[in-house]
């Protein structure tokens, strides 16, 4: 399920194998989010100056405020340079050094020897890098012929007791559904942003799959933990990389606008002294609401809704600029009217990223419960998946690692699976829920609106369970959320239609968006202290001895969950303050 | 500012199609995309198109406006100077619904002349090398998103359906031009073929049309002249 970058590269691990392979999608794979990544993919290769794999081993591991599993986050590092070569092997354009080397730049918390300096670490293709990943992977897998059903809508596991037997999909383009039986499968969906209203994150991320999975009886882990990118494009949540600040791009307040174009430091030199403005993503959010906060926003309102910052890069120059970051200049020309060369781009943090989700081990295996019971025949890998690689926060690049080396990982566990596993029989009607769901919604007279629940849901997310959180403001989106899924039963749509009905889905990954929302907001009102992205104003210190620990959040009945927590693997980086 | 819209309708039940108007009031900063989504939100939930990104990069909403093939995302209403909005689909392909539409002939099409790294030499332990220059003969195709606006505006491909179409060339010239690659025996058939390059006449209208803008009609001309040499 997915074509992505983990979805495809576990496709073609498959495919290697000769097994028959069905890649379900509810976009053509080259439409997928992977599409989107700019920046690079990280991986010590050490191409332009020294670099180790124990360094981005160690950067990862405090990234993630130490809640990553060092035993996942070592594999991750390790594989890390193998998955690159290979990937260039597969055609993959790379922008190269001078002497023909894969390039690689700089990115918001990766050192060298643990913490010293900045290192360029991030191997990339100009500002495409996740496009360039997801073609490239689509090609080989076309290349080995692994068949594709593209907008097929997965909807629905197949559950047999313990063990998974497939899935139930919606197709798009005729409104039938389909049953597909399997030995393994593989949930590969990507994640939940548009849970929030200002977002990095297409339309279709709708967190489906953890939803399906929530559904049915799996839990989630860490979903308490959701990325804010300081750099979204005013209002928009369009995504500027964090390669403008590798290149050399500062951040600015109103009282730093003198310096544009300067090149001297911002406010981020007093913060993190060493990295500045490469400081991981959950400090510099902060950084930036705390401008905002005080005034120091360029509008000077104080509101973090409507105020904004600047990120100038009209010190780096027109090649520069053109050159290694022509696609996000290309963005600001166009949707804001600004010329990046000469002016400053209006930003202000955007929601982006899920390190919380499907609980798997290193194998991709999605677990039943906190004790690492595993669901036979079924995986997850990439965003809607927690390793936990990322732990409470993650390092711009490792996602885009983390899809290929789990998907990959993934792919040969399955393979193993499958030489060792049955074909079950498929016990009852396994449609019959979503038979049910889409009726509903089509014809049960249903006077609740998508268009009214879906931004009320993402404001109250924004606002509530944002940056910054406390009891109060997440007590608040809980209870908005658990309203918002009262009305959502008596949704309806006004199109009736078999063909193409992208209202009845939009109804649909609604259902989806508001279990995620309730999954963090109840997960992060749970956890009372402050980590990584999870910033509780009412708990502002990391507390380890009480929260060292992963939280899965169960489905108990509608409106209540229950809570169960699994160790941290720590194997070589106790835990210490985290100052960059 | 207020804007009419006309948005092309075709229902696949009846077999029918129409324009529908509405009358919206809009920010002239809003992407067309927007305006759409509003119009379904607020007026037609049935109106069907594809969207996803909302930023330009995966493609799938590429659609006539104003008479010109455009990203619905990537267009600013201001951009259009005009108050009349006019959306259909992109021509030449089967219509599914609205402006849905089957976009698998494309992909298939595109299938055909190999898409994919064929190595001139089996890979090394480290990576394969590849010169600052030489990656730079290809940079500009390697930015194609396959959303379908060039082929699809193609005189050519509107009056012969089995031509291979500008997509399918940019995609060729990303592998044929790859240091890296050694696979051009197995394209050059498709390509060098009446269906293939030579049905280009230069109309520039794919290069207009591209959003990524890349220099189409520049990259057929470097296969022809490869061609030509290496026939
Ligand atoms: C703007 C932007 C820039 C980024 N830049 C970087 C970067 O520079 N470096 C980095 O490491 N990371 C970056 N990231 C993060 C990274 O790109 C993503 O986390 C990663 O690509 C996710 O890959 P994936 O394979 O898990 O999912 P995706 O690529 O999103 O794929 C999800 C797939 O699942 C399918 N799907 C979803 N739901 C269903 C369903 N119900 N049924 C069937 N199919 C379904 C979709 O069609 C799609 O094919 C960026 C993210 C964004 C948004
Ligand atoms: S929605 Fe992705 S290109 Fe327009």
């Amino acid at each position: 399920m997915g074509a992505g970058g983990a979805g495809l590269r576990c496709a073609l691990e498959l495919s290697q194998h000769n097994y028959s392979v069905a890649v379900l999608s509810k976009l053509f794979p080259v439409r997928s989010h992977t599409g989107a990544a700019q920046g690079g993919v990280g991986a010590a290769l050490g191409n332009e100056e020294p670099d180790s794999p124990e360094w981005h081993f160690f950067d990862t591991v405090k990234g993630s405020d130490y809640l990553g599993d060092q035993d996942a986050i070592e594999i991750m590092c390790e594989d890390a340079v193998e998955a690159i070569l290979e990937l260039e092997h597969f055609g993959l354009p790379f922008s190269r050094t001078p002497d023909g080397k894969i390039a690689q730049r700089p990115f918001g918390g990766h050192t060298k020897n643990f913490g010293e300096a900045p290192v360029k670490r991030a191997c990339y293709a100009a500002d495409r890098t996740g496009h360039m990943i997801l073609h490239t992977l689509f090609e080989q897998c076309v290349k080995n012929e692994v068949r594709f059903f593209n907008e097929f809508y997965v909807l629905d596991l197949i559950m047999d007791g313990d063990i998974c037997q497939g899935v139930v999909a919606y197709d798009l383009a005729t409104g039938d559904i389909h049953v597909f039986q399997a030995k393994a499968t593989m949930l590969a969906t990507g994640g939940h942003g548009r849970a929030f209203s200002v977002t990095s994150n297409a339309h279709t991320y709708t967190g489906d799959g953890m939803a399906i999975c929530f559904r049915r009886g799996i839990p989630m882990e860490d979903m308490e933990f959701v990325q804010f990118h300081p750099t979204g494009m005013r209002k928009l949540g369009i995504l500027i990389s964090e390669a403008a600040r590798g290149e050399g791009g500062i951040l600015r307040n109103r009282e730093d606008i003198e310096n544009i174009g300067s090149g001297k430091d911002g406010f981020m030199g007093a913060i993190a002294p060493t990295v500045k403005d490469l400081a991981p993503r959950d400090v510099i959010a902060r950084a930036m609401y705390n401008e905002i906060v005080e005034g120091r926003g360029i509008e000077g309102s104080g509101d973090t809704g409507s105020d904004y910052l600047y990120l100038d890069l009209v010190h780096l120059g027109a090649e520069i600029v053109n050159e290694r970051l022509p696609d996000i200049s290309h963005f600001a020309r166009t949707y804001l009217a600004v010329e990046p060369i000469k002016e400053p781009i209006p930003v202000q943090p955007t929601t982006h990223y899920a390190m919380g989700g499907i609980p798997t081990d290193i194998e991709g295996r999605v677990l039943w419960d906190a004790k690492n019971k595993v669901v036979p025949g079924l995986y997850a890998a990439g965003e809607v998946a927690c390793v936990s690689v990322h732990g409470a926060n993650r390092l711009g690049t490792n996602s885009l690692l983390d899809i290929v080396v789990f998907g990959r990982r993934g792919g040969k566990d399955m393979v193993r699976y499958l030489g060792e596993a049955e074909f079950g029989r498929i016990k009852g009607e396994p449609d019959e829920f979503l038979r049910g769901e889409i009726d509903r919604l089509q014809n049960g007279g249903g006077t609740e609106k998508v268009v009214d629940l879906r931004p009320e849901m993402q404001n109250v997310m924004m606002v509530n369970s944002g940056v910054f959180r406390s009891k109060d403001s997440l007590t608040k989106a809980r209870d908005t959320i658990l309203e918002l899924r009262q009305r959502y039963q008596k949704v309806g749509v006004q199109d009736k239609s078999a063909y193409f009905n992208t209202e009845l889905v939009e109804a649909i990954e609604l259902g989806f968006l508001l279990d995620s929302a309730w999954m963090i907001a109840e997960s992060a009102l749970h956890r009372t202290e402050s980590r990584g992205a999870h910033s509780r104003e009412d708990y502002p210190e990391r507390d380890d001895e009480k929260w060292l620990k992963h939280t899965f959040i169960h489905y108990e009945a509608d409106g209540k969950v229950k809570f169960a927590y699994k160790p941290v693997t720590i194997t070589k980086f106790q835990p210490k303050p985290r100052v960059y | 500012m207020q804007v009419t819209v006309e948005i092309f309708r075709y229902d696949p039940d009846t077999d029918k199609s129409r324009f529908d108007t509405f009358v919206k009031e809009v920010d002239p900063k809003d992407r067309v995309l927007d305006v759409m989504m509003a119009i379904k939100d607020e007026d037609d939930g049935t109106i069907a198109f594809r969207k996803s990104c909302a930023h330009g990069v995966c493609g799938s909403d590429a659609m006539e406006i104003n008479g010109l093939n455009r990203l619905a995302c990537q267009v600013l209403v201001q951009d259009l100077k005009s108050k009349r909005i006019r959306i259909q689909p992109i021509r030449g392909m089967k219509v599914l619904r609205d402006l849905v539409v089957d976009m698998e002939p494309f992909f298939a099409g595109l299938e055909s002349v190999k898409p994919f790294l064929i190595p001139k030499e089996p890979a090394p332990a480290a990576e394969r090398y590849q010169s600052i220059a030489d990656r730079a003969i290809f940079d500009d195709t390697t930015k194609c998103i396959m959303c379908g606006s060039c082929t699809t505006s193609c005189p050519s491909f509107w009056t012969n359906g089995a031509y291979v179409g500008p997509a399918a060339f940019v995609k060729a010239h990303r592998f044929i031009f790859d240091s890296r690659d050694g696979g051009n025996e197995f394209r050059l058939g498709i390509l060098d073929d009446k269906d293939g390059l030579w049905r280009c006449h230069s109309i520039f209208n794919c290069t207009d049309a591209c959003p990524r803008e890349i220099h189409i009609t520049k990259a057929i001309g470097d296969l022809k002249r490869y061609t030509v040499v290496h026939r």
